[in-house]
């Protein structure tokens, strides 16, 4: 119920909700991004979990007979040296992937965030310290960042995704940090001091939610990040090792290969990369959409 | 017939009407008042005027003349002509139609250029700056715009409005933003403008103290339509209209003006949803 | 009686880019219970750095805030949580000053709970209906409501507990002039009703007019002038405030426009050291005003800053 008069130009009241289905289908038409990106995430994360749980095909069974077969009709994606069935590795590769990547982004994002309210909140000495050493870290390309990481600290799934999460806390940091400071001058935070609010109520009621919005959108770009950074890391030798079917040590082993013809040792784990990290970026992209109009 | 004339106007947005049969002139040397409050269209109305409507919005009815020759009606856009040379406009928010990244001594150079005067710019850009009442005006016009106050900025776009030489000058709550001091300074210097150049001008305002001071007839505008005009003293004194008489009767609580508090035709009834609401 | 709300000597200063910037200068104020006192003054008069003060959301650089006098000026937030219980704001524009992604039970509400009233339900509902607002806006957010029916949350969250006093900052700027009377109507109603203490900031002397009964009016940070409204809008004593009041618009104003007392321009210049801030743009200054302004009493409770003042003055 609304007032007329003052209150609604004539001929603006509000529809009625047309109902959770027909709501869908105007926001997929809408926002393609989320379209796009929603199958293909969909597929991916179907393709992640049934591909890990059940493999057509043993990824690591060695089947030396059937080495270096083209993709046909038994093997849909070929196989390898080995001859390991490659569709069954991608599709175990591709779970392992989209999985570090979740956790490296969510991790990144929950300490980042948590840092930058912190840091943007207090301001003060604490605020000094934490971007002297954020602006150490972010002088340093991501990737390298996480390789130097990754060596130091030994090859294993444990450490590369620490080492990917170290090197993208920064980013969110900076970004809840600025929205922070913006949403720190706000009224409403006034208006909660007034009414009595104790600091940690208004940090963590009134302005963390008002300033995750940018942080949750890199935060989805982030898991594309971290899926290239885990398979360029596993790529170079760092991280996971053989005989992991994870999506880079598969482009590795297979490099030496495309060169005598037998290119679908590398092309389909690199393709399936690729879909991942770009389903991502559309989800990411509707998520930009959403929070930006919120916003306003 | 010389100055604005806005005949039958319709200005729709989408297919929902915002502007309805509007009719309004404003005649060379007269001061013209515009009511109504946020939303009534009076803005729209104006922008159609000088052609510069948003993309949404377009003129569906009725048509706008200029010195008699027809500058906006439906489908018809000979705006780019005479917008400047005719007609100009300044608005609410000074600070927002300035460029902040030219200083503004160069932007009323650029309006005199426009309008074909190619010669001595900066001399006759700093004369006009003076003219509109900034003190030591070559040393304003090196200024950005962010180094001005308010009213020195809305002092420079109505230098830019009046480097045209224009017919008709629109004014759209030029001085809402400011305090009443300055408020008072900008309207006298308005009204200076006019009698020294003979323009006329349309003044709109949600503030019909700002209009009745000022202005010789009285337009009120609500939810689209023109539902009262007349000359100053009629309107103020018998309004026919519930909106008017509300408005007026809110003038009434001015100081100094007891004697002169017009006893309204019965208002509008004081029912609970308009005490409660708004 | 001894005053409610109490301001001595309030500074506050800010720091800009190395620059000082005082926006409040020695302001003393008293509010006496169920009293309600207007603040007038223009942009960069420092009024609502005054309210911020009095408030305590902002720490005053130097002078006292007393409240049922206790010195309440250096608390900390924590300390402070008996004195905002007392004294609450109610801010320009409740778009910004309403957290965008609550509902309004929500935002009514939340004092309840912050000092842990209990049954907040029937207190939101009580409160609502104070304000004369439907009880079904409790489910809706304020960017849905006009600009009235969200000046009229953000004044039914402040009255929820009962404060003794309310510091208004331009209550009825971001509200249409349809819904401005209403508004003022209400405020008076609520004022009466519980004789609670209210002082309201403006640069809208009509606002004031309706509302208060006494008037300070602020230059630049500095007490210009202190006194019933009325003396202050039909025997203004000071030159800035006669300025003020003639520049009000009027329907008769067309008669009075050529003789109208103004101000000389000047572009913005910082003055330095003692004098009247004002004498740079007066019109009748005189060499006397390069010296502090004496408070010159004009009559009992009506006083001015101004040596002007009291000598044959005579609005224009």
């Amino acid at each position: 119920m609304s007032r007329t008069g003052a209150g609604w130009p004539a001929g603006t009241m509000p529809a009625a909700d047309p109902g959770r289905p027909a709501r869908l289908r105007g926001e997929l038409r809408r926002h393609p991004s989320l379209l796009v990106g929603g199958v293909l995430a969909a597929a991916t994360v179907i393709v992640a979990i049934t591909g890990h749980m059940a493999p057509p095909d043993n990824p690591l069974a060695l089947n030396p007979s059937h080495a270096l077969a083209p993709p046909g009709p038994g093997h849909w994606f070929g196989t390898d040296q080995f001859g390991r069935d490659v569709f069954s590795r991608v599709l175990y590769g591709l779970g392992i992937d989209v999985v570090i990547g979740l956790i490296a982004a969510a991790l990144a994002f929950a300490v980042g965030s948590m840092t930058g309210l912190i840091s943007g909140y207090l301001g003060g000495w604490p605020d000094d310290i934490i971007m002297r050493v954020v602006d150490i870290v972010m002088s340093f390309p991501a990737f390298l960042l996480a390789l130097t990481i990754a060596v130091v600290l030994g090859n294993a799934v444990r450490n590369v995704i620490i080492a990917v999460t170290i090197a993208y806390i920064p980013y969110i940091l900076r970004l809840t940090r600025s929205s922070v400071l913006t949403a720190r001058g706000a009224d409403y935070v006034l208006g909660a001091r007034a009414v009595g609010a104790s600091r940690s109520r208004v940090m963590t009621l009134h302005v963390l939610p008002n300033a995750l919005g940018p942080s949750v959108v890199q935060a989805t770009l982030l898991v594309g990040w971290a899926i290239l950074d885990v398979s360029g890391l596993s790529f170079l030798g760092v991280g996971i090792q053989p005989p992991s079917p994870e999506l880079g040590v598969q482009v590795a082993q297979g490099a030496s290969y495309i060169t005598s013809g037998q290119w679908w040792i590398s092309v389909f784990p690199g393709v399936a990369i690729i879909l991942a990290v770009l389903a991502v970026n559309f989800l990411g992209d509707y998520a930009d959409d959403k929070i930006r109009g919120q916003g306003s | 017939m010389p100055g604005l004339e806005i005949d039958g106007l319709c200005i729709s947005i989408g297919d929902r009407g915002v502007v309805h049969a509007v009719d309004l002139q404003v005649k060379p040397g007269n001061c013209v008042g515009l009511v109504g409050a946020s939303g009534s269209g009076k803005s729209l109305m104006a922008l159609a005027s000088l052609g510069l409507l948003p993309r949404a919005a377009c003129v569906t009815a009725g048509r706008i003349l200029l010195s008699g020759g027809e500058t906006v009606a439906p489908g018809l856009d000979r705006t780019a002509e005479v917008r400047g040379s005719g007609i100009a406009m300044i608005f609410q928010s000074p600070r927002a139609a300035l460029n902040p990244v030219l200083r503004v001594g160069h932007q009323v150079g650029r309006v005199l250029r426009r309008n074909g005067r190619r010669d001595d710019l900066r001399r006759r850009g700093i004369e006009l700056l003076g003219a509109v009442g900034l003190p030591e005006p070559d040393k304003v016009a090196r200024l950005y715009p962010h180094e001005l106050s308010g009213g020195m900025c809305q002092r420079v776009m109505i230098a830019m409005g009046i480097a045209s030489e224009p017919q008709v000058l629109i004014a759209d709550e030029p001085t809402t933003a400011l305090d009443v001091t300055v408020q008072a300074d900008i309207l006298d210097l308005l009204d200076d403008v006019r009698s020294r150049t003979g323009m006329g001008m349309l003044l709109i305002s949600h503030d019909l103290s700002v209009v009745a001071e000022r202005c010789e007839s009285i337009s009120v505008m609500w939810q689209g339509e023109i539902v009262e005009a007349g000359t100053n003293r009629k309107v103020i004194s018998s309004p026919g209209h519930p909106f008017t008489a509300e408005l007026v009767r809110d003038l009434a609580r001015v100081p100094e003006t007891n004697g002169r508090a017009p006893q309204s035709s019965a208002g509008p009834a004081d029912d609970p949803a308009r005490e409660a609401g708004g | 009686m001894r005053p409610l709300l109490e301001v001595r000597g309030l500074r506050k200063d800010y720091r800009r880019g190395g620059e000082v910037l005082r926006a409040v200068d020695g302001i003393d104020l008293a509010l006496m219970p169920g009293e309600s006192v207007g603040v007038i003054g223009e942009s960069g008069s420092g009024k609502s750095t005054l309210a911020r003060c009095i408030t305590r959301l902002e720490r005053p650089t130097s002078g006292g805030v007393f409240f049922q006098d206790t010195d309440v000026t250096g608390l900390s937030d924590r300390a402070l949580r008996q004195f905002r219980r007392e004294v609450q704001p109610v801010f320009q524009d409740p778009l910004t000053a309403l957290n965008p992604r609550w509902t309004v039970r929500r935002l009514i509400a939340e004092p309840l709970k912050i000092y842990g009233e209990h049954n907040a339900e029937r207190r939101v509902c009580e409160v609502l209906r104070d304000v004369g607002l439907p009880k079904d806006v409790m489910t809706r957010h304020p960017r849905d409501l006009s600009g009235g029916e969200r000046q009229r949350v953000a004044i039914a969250r402040a009255i929820v507990l009962r404060p003794s006093v309310l510091v208004l900052d331009e209550p009825t700027a971001s509200v249409d002039l349809p819904a401005r009377r209403g508004l003022l109507a209400l405020l008076k109603r609520l004022q009466s009703e519980h004789g609670r203490t209210c002082l309201y900031i403006s640069h809208d002397i009509r606002t004031i007019e309706e509302t208060c009964s006494r008037t300070i009016v602020m230059y630049r940070g500095r007490l210009a002038e202190e006194g019933p409204t009325t003396a202050i809008l039909n025997s203004p004593s000071h030159v800035y405030t006669q300025i003020l009041i003639s520049s009000i618009p009027r329907i008769d104003g067309a008669a009075t426009r050529p003789g109208r007392l103004r101000a000389r321009p000047a572009s913005e210049q910082p003055l330095p050291g003692t004098g009247c801030l004002f004498a740079h743009r007066c019109p009748s200054a005189l060499p006397e005003c390069a010296a502090d302004p004496p408070m010159v009493e004009v009559t009992p409770g009506h006083r001015a800053a101004c040596v002007l003042a009291g000598r044959a003055s005579r609005p224009q």
